[in-house]
């Protein structure tokens, strides 16, 4: 029997195949997924803030782009997958309010979706798809088995990256 | 962002908040009712400190539909305040003050009931603010309204980062309104770092090292 793992915001798990893996709601946050297409374990961070070093109060690793990732990564590892075959996908980084773009610190959405592809970048792990920013919320479901990351919106079609 | 955490100052401004949310609310029931021109009921209002994972559940999930309307606030202290009801309930409200009689219950809302909805977002906070401001003698002036109708958890996305920016959770007044229907309605209210210590010395509360 398969199951879908579910992730708060500021959160993270892991998953192995048939298991998928999902969180609800994404808006300025930033959800990433990882797996090695052989093993087929997986995992999904929803992070909320783009860097841990800009905040004095960052003990809470899932938070923040910087920390989410490793910590990811780490868990991933540690489950069996390879280090070196590791791929991502992510979604989310919206802009919810127009107000959002006047302001730099409230345009976090895309803050957070550039720490994201720098994090990664950093890490050497190729983002093989990403479907980010606009206005709208996205709640994403992950399946390792495949790679497949379902992006669901109010009002608009399924759609699969 | 200095050292200040929210779950340590936590104590005081729920008090705060509390009584905020008692004349706060208050005065938005009236304002709700001149408006829509019916009789409004409200319940106690329950204030909240919950941790991120858990805001959209208590909202009926992270995917529920709600409405939001957010404004900026600048003068005296700078930050921003939300007002959120369901989307069903927000469509009780805008048929209501559109007088276009009842639309269904998953009908979009076009240009003109957008507007409608902000003007409900706009006298409700503007009643919080008004509170707030008699309490504290601080000066509050809220910005024009934006609207967003979303999921849930997309919404309170943005107040729970600014909330992340200080701690690990996120503070709320839930209010429900009764005219024929319940409507639930949840205000968050973030004043930046700064503000926090205004709205507490304000209130005479202080020897709090931030």
């Amino acid at each position: 029997m398969s199951q879908i793992i579910k992730v708060g915001m500021a959160d993270l798990n892991i998953c192995v195949s048939p298991d998928g893996i999902t969180t609800l709601g994404l808006g300025s946050c930033v959800g990433i997924a990882v797996r090695d297409p052989v093993t087929k374990i997986g995992g999904l961070a929803h992070i909320m803030l783009p860097d841990s070093t800009e905040i004095k109060n960052n003990t809470n690793i899932p938070k923040f782009a910087d920390t989410g990732i490793e910590e990811l990564i780490k868990q991933i590892v540690a489950k069996g997958a390879s280090r070196s075959r590791l791929v991502a996908k992510i979604a989310g980084g919206a802009q919810m309010f127009a107000f959002q773009t006047a302001n730099t610190s409230m345009r976090v959405g895309d803050r957070n979706v550039q720490a994201t592809l720098k994090k990664l970048k950093e890490m050497n792990i190729p983002v093989l798809a990403q479907d980010t920013g606009d206005s709208y919320g996205r709640t994403v479901i992950f399946y390792p088995e495949n790679g497949n990351f379902v992006i669901r919106a109010v009002g608009k079609p399924e759609k699969i990256i | 962002m200095g050292d200040l955490s929210l779950d340590d100052l936590s104590n005081q401004y729920f008090d705060v908040l509390k009584e905020l949310g008692n004349i706060g609310a208050g005065n938005a029931t009236t304002a709700l009712a001149q408006m829509i021109g019916t009789k409004v009921d409200m319940s106690v209002p329950q204030v909240r400190l919950l941790d991120f994972k858990d805001v959209g559940d208590m909202m009926g999930g992270a995917e529920q539909i709600m409405a939001g309307i957010y404004l900026a606030v600048e003068g005296d202290i700078d930050g921003s305040i939300m007002f959120l009801l369901g989307k069903v309930a927000a469509r009780h409200l805008v048929d209501k003050l559109m007088g276009t009689g009842h639309k269904d219950d998953d009908a979009e809302f076009d240009e003109v009931e957008l507007s409608a909805l902000k003007e409900v977002g706009n006298i409700i906070t503007g009643s919080y603010l008004n509170s707030l401001s008699m309490m504290t003698n601080l000066k509050l002036v809220p910005s024009i309204p934006f609207v967003a109708i979303d999921m849930a958890g997309a919404i309170l996305s943005v107040p729970a980062i600014q909330f992340g920016m200080m701690g690990d959770k996120i503070l709320l007044i839930e209010n429900q309104f009764f005219d024929e229907v319940k409507l639930s309605g949840y205000f968050i209210m973030l004043p930046d770092v700064d503000g926090y210590k205004k709205i507490l010395s304000s209130l005479g509360i202080t020897g709090i090292e931030l």
